[in-house]
């Protein structure tokens, strides 16, 4: 049999490269993405700026050890982590409710490949903005410190490092989604788990146990952990708490690729 | 060009489609005749890789879809006419798929005027009729312009030009050289369109012959067809019991 070909024939086969424009252009072609990751920016940078403007300054010796306006950079991450969290399942559950996952495995057979492209093309974004977001914070909120209060300077132990761990942390929350939205495939019970995980559940359970259970949920690692200048020996150190986040991330990640290999689309 | 081979699907424990064996070759159109429900979409999407299969297996060009080099460029499929985001253009959309299907950007363009879109390219795709996002759809199937092409039910919500069209473009698409399936439970649409047929009932295969054999005996193709759906339902009804 002579096969015709109608395209011109290209060597090679697909992969991340295709995977991920395809993606690119999804993202970007939605208007809602660029308002929302808009209105983190803008509304986590005035709840540090405003923070730490209104921040006193410490007495005591105890207080003054402690103090800690670095950790204001993350002061409006109860906002900022539930946009990016939402967008993060919305790669996928969107997908699922317009169908569009259909064409979308469709152009991209291998499901880990295209799992994987989403969670490049949207965590990568994700990153710059959460460290745009503690960047501009930490700068600006700096700048509105009143004149006795102390300021920090990137240059002090720990700072640079609190700044720069706290801007991951919304894309590990997005990434965290993305997860979340491969394993329910639909908008409202993933951003339900999630929000319930991030800090519904830590809250509740610091209500019993203190900080013994809670100190393992996303929202008490980013602000006691990853955000601290100064560490609390209550709860995980800086990068272990990072690296329980990253792990939390992989294991949502891995279990919503292999559910998608598995299913039926 | 299109082999299946022992296809079964289930769905907890409604058989779909039970071992189904059928092929379909390049340069004419092969409709897809069946009832609703009687596993045709379920099929379709075995053959792209959306589903699979519980036993058997269905090959495009003897490869599998998921071992395909470049999908989009090797099969055209429009399996339900919603598979895009609302909030998004039509160019968009195919822009997205271009680029995931390493086709020509150029291309995005050309399927527009094709599929007669290219006045509303720019707008919200989740503004469109039906019979508009039948047309998104064909234009995404079209767009690697590639030699095996699937179509389920294409005429839905086309006013009668639109269905003169579909017609037409199966035709033309065939008459290049290319494989088309076309499923349609529109009966006088496929004596219309299809040179071949395949014929299912609850997912099991009743024909597969030319549309000129089947109604050979003077019978037109809707007498044919029932003719052989009836002996399907004697059939599932005997097994039944």
């Amino acid at each position: 049999m002579t096969t015709t070909t109608y395209a011109p024939a290209r060597a090679g086969h697909y992969g991340l490269r295709q995977a991920a424009r395809m993606e690119w252009i999804k993202l970007r072609s939605l208007r809602s993405t660029t308002y929302a990751l808009l209105l983190t920016v803008v509304g986590m940078v005035t709840m540090g700026v405003v923070t730490m403007a209104n921040t006193k300054a410490p007495r005591g010796a105890e207080k003054i050890a402690s103090f800690d306006p670095t950790n204001n950079v993350l002061a409006g991450v109860a906002l900022g982590q539930l946009i990016i969290g939402a967008l993060g399942v919305l790669v996928i559950t969107g997908e699922y409710s317009s169908g569009t996952i259909r064409a979308t495995l469709a152009a991209v057979p291998d499901r880990r490949l295209a799992l994987t492209a989403k969670a490049v093309v949207f965590g990568g974004p994700a990153l710059v903005v959460g460290e745009v977001v503690t960047f501009v914070t930490f700068l600006a909120g700096r700048a509105a410190l009143a004149a006795d209060v102390p300021h920090p300077s990137l240059g002090d132990p720990d700072v640079l490092r609190a700044v720069l761990l706290s801007g991951t942390y919304l894309a590990l929350v997005g990434l965290m989604g993305i997860g979340i939205g491969a394993i329910t495939r639909h908008t409202a019970s993933a951003i339900g788990t999630l929000v319930g995980f991030l800090f519904v559940l830590p809250l509740l359970l610091a209500g019993f146990t203190g900080t013994t259970v809670a100190k393992f949920f996303p929202t008490i690692i980013a602000g006691n952990s990853l955000s601290v200048s100064v560490p609390d020996s209550d709860v995980l150190s800086p990068w272990v708490g990072f690296a329980v986040l990253c792990l939390y991330t992989a294991a949502l990640l891995a279990v919503g690729g292999r559910l998608l290999v598995r299913r039926d689309a | 060009m299109i082999e299946a081979r022992g296809l079964t699907k289930r769905y907890g424990g409604t058989v779909a489609v039970e071992d189904l064996s059928f092929g379909v070759r390049s340069g004419s159109v092969t409709g897809f005749l069946g009832p609703n429900g009687s596993g045709k979409s379920t099929t379709m999407r075995m053959i792209m890789g959306l589903d699979r299969p519980d036993a058997g297996h269905v090959t495009i060009g003897g490869c599998p879809y998921s071992g395909l080099n470049w999908p989009l460029r090797e099969v055209g499929g429009l399996l339900e006419a919603r598979t895009f985001h609302p909030g998004r253009s039509a160019r968009s959309h195919l822009a997205a798929l271009a680029a995931g299907g390493g086709i020509d950007p150029a291309r995005v363009d050309a399927v527009l005027e094709d599929v007669g879109l290219a006045s509303v390219a720019g707008k919200r795709a989740g503004t469109f009729s039906l019979g508009m996002a039948q047309r998104l759809g064909i234009a995404a199937a079209l767009l690697g312009d590639p030699p095996v092409l699937l179509f389920d039910e294409p005429v839905n919500g086309l006013d009668p030009e639109g269905v003169r069209w579909i017609r037409e473009l199966m035709r033309s698409l065939a008459a290049e050289g290319r494989t088309v399936l076309l499923s349609s439970h529109l009966i006088s649409e496929m004596a219309l369109t299809a040179d071949h047929l395949v014929v299912i009932g609850s997912g099991r295969l009743l024909a597969d012959t030319s549309v000129a054999e089947l109604t050979a005996s003077g019978r037109s193709l809707e007498e044919a067809f029932f003719t052989l759906t009836e002996a399907g339902a004697t059939y599932r009804a005997e097994r039944s019991r």
